[in-house]
C-alpha cells in the first residue's frame, strides 16, 4: 500500500510547484534564457576594445605599427589619436580607452639605424584581466613589426618555433567550455531552491502538521519530497543537454548513459542538500537565503571559473563537500574528452556519499522536530 | 493660521512613519537569515575572493617529453622545470601523458622532439610542440603563452651567449593603478556591488513578497498610511542595512586584504547610496509583481544577482559580448557601479565618471520605483 501513499504525495508535490502558471513559466523560461545569455556573455576573450595612440614619430615604422593595430579587428574597435600626454591620462582615467600606445620621436630612426627601438604601452590596471590580454595582443603586433625590420630579419633564423595543438576543442571555442559548466550550475541553482522551499513552505503555511498526522511514514515523506524535484531536475538536464548539442554544437564524445546515470546521483545530492537546508529553516525566507548561502560559495569553489588546483591548499579540502565540483568534472569530461567510465565512477561515489549524508541528516532533523 | 492645523498633521505622519520604520527594523533584526545575508555571506564572498579564488597565474601541471635527451634539450627542459608557472612531470614518450590529459591530471604536454638538437645546431628552425587541454580554453591559452615565454627567454639567453642581436623593438608596458596586477584588487570592489545587490534586491523582494503572500500588505493598506509612506518605510531599513553591509566589506577589504583606497569616503557613500535606489526599486517591483516568495527569489536571482555577476563587467568584458547582450547590460545598475567602485579604490576620485554613473543609476531607479508604485497602487483600487 505504501506505493499508493507515496504516489499521492509525489503528485501533490508536483502540483504544488507546477499548478501555478507563473511557477511553471519560471521553471522553464529563465533556465533556458540563462543558458543562452550567459553562455554568450561569459567570455574571457577581449574584443572591440578602444585604445589610444600617441605617435611622436614622423617615420614609416610608426605608421606601419599603427596600420597593423588598426588592421587587427575585432580586437580593437577604435583608435583615438592624440598629441597630448594629458589626453592619454584623462582617457585612461575615465576608462574611455583600455590602453594607450606611445611611439617616441626616434622610433623609425632607431630602427633604420639598427639601434634597439622601444615603445611604451599604458594599460588600465583596474581591468587587469582584460588589459593583460590587450597587452598580449599589442606585444604580438609589435613582435610582428620587429620581425620585419632589417635587424629582425637577420635574427629570424635563430628563432625557435612553438607549435601548439589544442586537443578536445581545436579552436578553443569558449561556449564548449561554458555550456557544460552552466548545465551543472543551473541545475544546482534550481534544484536547491525548489527543494529548500518544499518543507519550509509547508511549515510556514501550517500544512506540515497535516502531513505528519497522515498515514505516511517519515522516510516516505522524505522520498516523496525527494523524487519530484529530481524529476524536474532531470527534465531541465535533458533540455540543457539537447540545447548544448543542437544549439551550441558542443560535441558529445562520451556516453550519454554515463552522463544520465551520474546526473541522477548528482540531483540526489543536490536535493539532499536542499532538504537538509529546508529542515533547518523555520520560514521560506530562511530556506531561500540558506540555499543562497550555500550556492554562492559552492559556485566559486567548484572549479568553474578557476581551477581547484590553483586554490590555496587549506581551501581545497572544503571543495570535497561540494557536489558541483564532482559533477563538473563528469559533464565536461563526458562531453569533450570522453573520459573513461572509471573516472566517472570516481566522481560519482562522492556524490552518492553527499546524498546519503544529507538525506540522513535531513531525516534526523525531521524526526527530532516531531518529538 | 495654517500652522496649527498643519502641525499636528505633520507630527502625526512623522509618528506614523517612525512606527512603520520601527516595525520593519524589528523584522530585519529578528530574522537571523537577513543578518546572514547582510553580514555573513559578504564576509564569505570577500574571503573567497581575497584568498581562495584568484585569477592570477599559478603553477599548472604539465607533462614534459624529451624524445632525445642531449645537453641542448636538457637545458631547455631545465628552463621549464625552473618556471614558476609550471609543475613539471618528466617523461620520454608523449603517449604516457595522453591518458593524464584526458582525465585532467595534466593540463598540457610539452614535447621537445628528437629533431630539436640537430635543427638547433644546423640553425634550421627548431620547434617544440605544445599539446593543451582545449576543454578549458583559459588554461589552454595560459599554458600556450607561458610555454612560448619560457622558450623565448631560453632562446634569448642562449642567443646572448652566442652573441646574437637583441630584439629590434622592445615594449615597455605599465599597468596603471594596479601595477602588480593583483586580481584581488579588482575582485573585492566588484564583490561589494554583488553584496549590495543581494541585500537591496533579493532580501527586499523576499520580505515584501511574504507580506503580500500572507495578506499583511493589504492590512497595512487599510490603515491611514499612504502607499508612498508604506514603501518608504519598508525600504529605509534595507537601505541602511545595505550601507552597513557595504561598510563592513570596505573595512575588511582595506584592513584585511590591503586593497588600496585612493578615493574619498564621500564618493564611496554617494555611489553606494545611489546604487541602492535601483536595487531596492527592483526588489519592490519584483515583490509587487509576483506576490510569492518562490517566484520573487527566482526573479531576483535571474534579473539581479546573476546579471550583477555576469553582465556587469565584473568578471567578463562587456565589449566582448554579442551586441544584443551588450544592450541588455545597459539596464544592469551594477554595470555602472562596479567600474566606479574600482576607481574609488584603485585610482581615486574621478568625478566626471562618478557623476555620469550616478545619473544613470538614478534614472534606472526612478523607472523601477515608478513601476513598483504603480503595481502597488493598483492593488488598492
Amino acid at each position: 500500500m505504501w506505493w499508493i501513499r507515496l504516489k499521492a504525495l509525489i503528485i501533490k508535490e508536483l502540483l504544488a510547484v507546477l499548478r501555478d502558471p507563473k511557477s511553471r513559466l519560471i521553471l522553464i523560461g529563465p533556465p533556458i534564457i540563462q543558458l543562452v545569455v550567459f553562455s554568450y556573455a561569459a567570455t574571457l576573450e577581449v574584443k572591440n576594445v578602444d585604445i589610444m595612440v600617441l605617435n611622436r614619430d614622423a617615420g614609416n615604422w610608426g605608421q606601419e605599427l599603427i596600420y597593423r593595430i588598426s588592421g587587427s579587428t575585432p580586437t580593437f574597435r577604435s583608435i583615438a589619436y592624440t598629441e597630448d600626454p594629458a589626453a592619454v591620462h584623462a582617457a585612461i582615467d575615465r576608462q574611455r580607452v583600455i590602453a594607450a600606445v606611445q611611439i617616441g620621436p626616434t622610433f623609425s630612426r632607431d630602427i633604420e639605424a639598427g639601434r634597439p627601438a622601444d615603445i611604451q604601452i599604458i594599460l588600465d590596471g583596474r581591468r587587469s584581466n582584460a588589459s593583460q590580454l590587450v597587452a598580449g595582443y599589442l606585444n604580438q603586433i609589435v613582435a610582428g613589426v620587429a620581425a620585419d625590420t632589417p635587424a629582425g630579419q637577420r635574427a629570424a633564423s635563430a628563432e625557435i618555433g612553438v607549435v601548439a595543438r589544442n586537443w578536445f576543442n581545436p579552436n578553443l571555442i569558449f561556449q564548449w567550455f561554458m555550456v557544460p559548466n552552466l548545465v551543472a550550475s543551473i541545475a544546482l541553482l534550481i534544484g536547491l531552491i525548489v527543494t529548500a522551499l518544499s518543507i519550509a513552505r509547508e511549515r510556514e503555511l501550517g500544512t506540515f502538521d497535516q502531513l505528519m498526522v497522515s498515514p505516511l511514514r517519515t522516510h516516505e515523506i522524505l522520498i516523496g519530497k525527494l523524487i519530484p524535484p529530481m524529476m524536474i531536475g532531470m527534465f531541465h538536464m535533458t533540455i540543457f543537454i539537447l540545447a548544448a548539442i543542437f544549439i551550441f554544437g558542443v560535441p558529445l564524445r562520451g556516453s550519454l548513459l554515463l552522463l544520465y546515470g551520474s546526473a541522477v546521483v548528482y540531483l540526489a545530492a543536490v536535493v539532499g542538500l536542499g532538504l537538509f537546508i529546508s529542515a533547518l529553516s523555520m520560514t521560506q525566507q530562511q530556506a531561500i537565503l540558506g540555499a543562497f548561502l550555500f550556492m554562492v560559495p559552492a559556485t566559486l569553489l567548484s572549479g568553474f571559473a578557476t581551477p581547484i588546483e590553483n586554490m590555496p591548499g587549506w581551501l581545497q579540502p572544503i571543495t570535497l563537500i561540494n557536489p558541483l565540483r564532482f559533477f563538473l568534472v563528469i559533464v565536461k569530461g563526458v562531453f569533450l574528452r570522453d573520459i573513461p567510465a572509471s573516472e566517472v565512477l570516481d566522481n560519482t561515489i562522492p556524490l552518492a556519499l553527499i546524498a546519503i549524508v544529507t538525506l540522513s541528516a535531513a531525516s534526523w532533523l525531521f524526526r527530532r522536530r516531531l518529538e | 493660521m495654517k500652522a496649527p492645523v498643519a502641525e499636528p498633521n505633520r507630527l502625526d505622519r512623522a509618528r506614523r512613519f517612525a512606527a512603520l520604520v520601527r516595525k520593519e527594523t524589528y523584522q530585519v533584526i529578528r530574522d537571523p537569515s537577513s543578518i546572514l545575508i547582510a553580514f555573513v555571506l559578504p564576509l564569505i564572498l570577500l574571503f573567497l575572493f581575497g584568498y581562495g579564488v584568484s585569477l592570477d597565474a599559478t603553477r599548472t601541471r604539465i607533462g614534459l617529453v624529451m624524445e632525445d635527451p642531449t645537453p641542448i634539450t636538457r637545458d631547455l627542459a631545465a628552463s621549464f622545470q625552473a618556471s614558476r608557472y609550471f609543475d613539471v612531470t618528466n617523461g620520454n614518450d608523449r603517449r604516457q601523458f595522453e591518458e593524464d590529459l584526458i582525465v585532467g591530471r595534466v593540463r598540457g604536454i610539452v614535447v621537445i622532439p628528437s629533431t630539436f638538437s640537430s635543427d638547433f645546431a644546423a640553425g634550421t628552425a627548431p620547434a617544440i610542440q605544445v599539446i593543451v587541454d582545449g576543454s578549458d580554453p583559459n588554461t589552454a591559452s595560459f599554458v600556450q603563452n607561458y610555454a612560448r615565454g619560457v622558450v623565448a627567454t631560453w632562446a634569448a639567453l642562449r642567443g646572448l651567449e652566442t652573441g646574437a642581436r637583441p630584439p629590434a623593438v622592445s615594449v615597455e608596458q605599465r599597468f596603471w593603478f594596479n601595477p602588480q596586477l593583483t586580481s584581488r584588487f579588482f575582485l573585492v570592489p566588484g564583490s561589494i556591488a554583488i553584496v549590495m545587490t543581494l541585500v537591496g534586491t533579493l532580501l527586499t523582494s523576499l520580505v515584501v513578497a511574504r507580506e503580500w503572500e500572507r495578506g499583511t500588505m493589504e492590512a497595512m493598506m487599510a490603515t491611514p498610511v499612504t502607499a508612498v509612506e508604506l514603501l518608504a518605510g519598508k525600504i529605509l531599513p534595507y537601505f541602511i542595512l545595505g550601507l552597513a553591509s557595504m561598510t563592513l566589506c570596505v573595512l575588511v577589504a582595506i584592513f584585511l586584504f590591503g586593497v588600496p583606497f585612493r578615493g574619498s569616503i564621500l564618493a564611496l557613500y554617494a555611489l553606494s547610496a545611489t546604487f541602492l535606489i535601483p536595487a531596492l526599486g527592483q526588489g519592490l517591483l519584483i515583490s509587487a509583481a509576483t506576490k510569492n516568495q518562490f517566484l520573487a527569489s527566482q526573479l531576483a536571482l535571474i534579473s539581479a544577482f546573476l546579471p550583477a555577476f555576469l553582465l556587469s563587467g565584473f568578471l567578463f568584458e562587456i565589449n566582448s559580448m554579442p551586441r544584443v547582450i551588450q544592450w541588455i547590460t545597459t539596464i544592469v545598475a551594477a554595470r555602472y557601479l562596479i567600474p566606479s567602485l574600482q576607481t574609488v579604490f584603485l585610482a581615486g576620485d574621478i568625478w566626471p565618471m562618478f557623476l555620469q554613473a550616478i545619473a544613470v543609476m538614478l534614472l534606472i531607479g526612478a523607472v523601477f520605483f515608478t513601476l513598483a508604485a504603480r503595481s502597488t497602487r493598483k492593488r488598492i483600487g
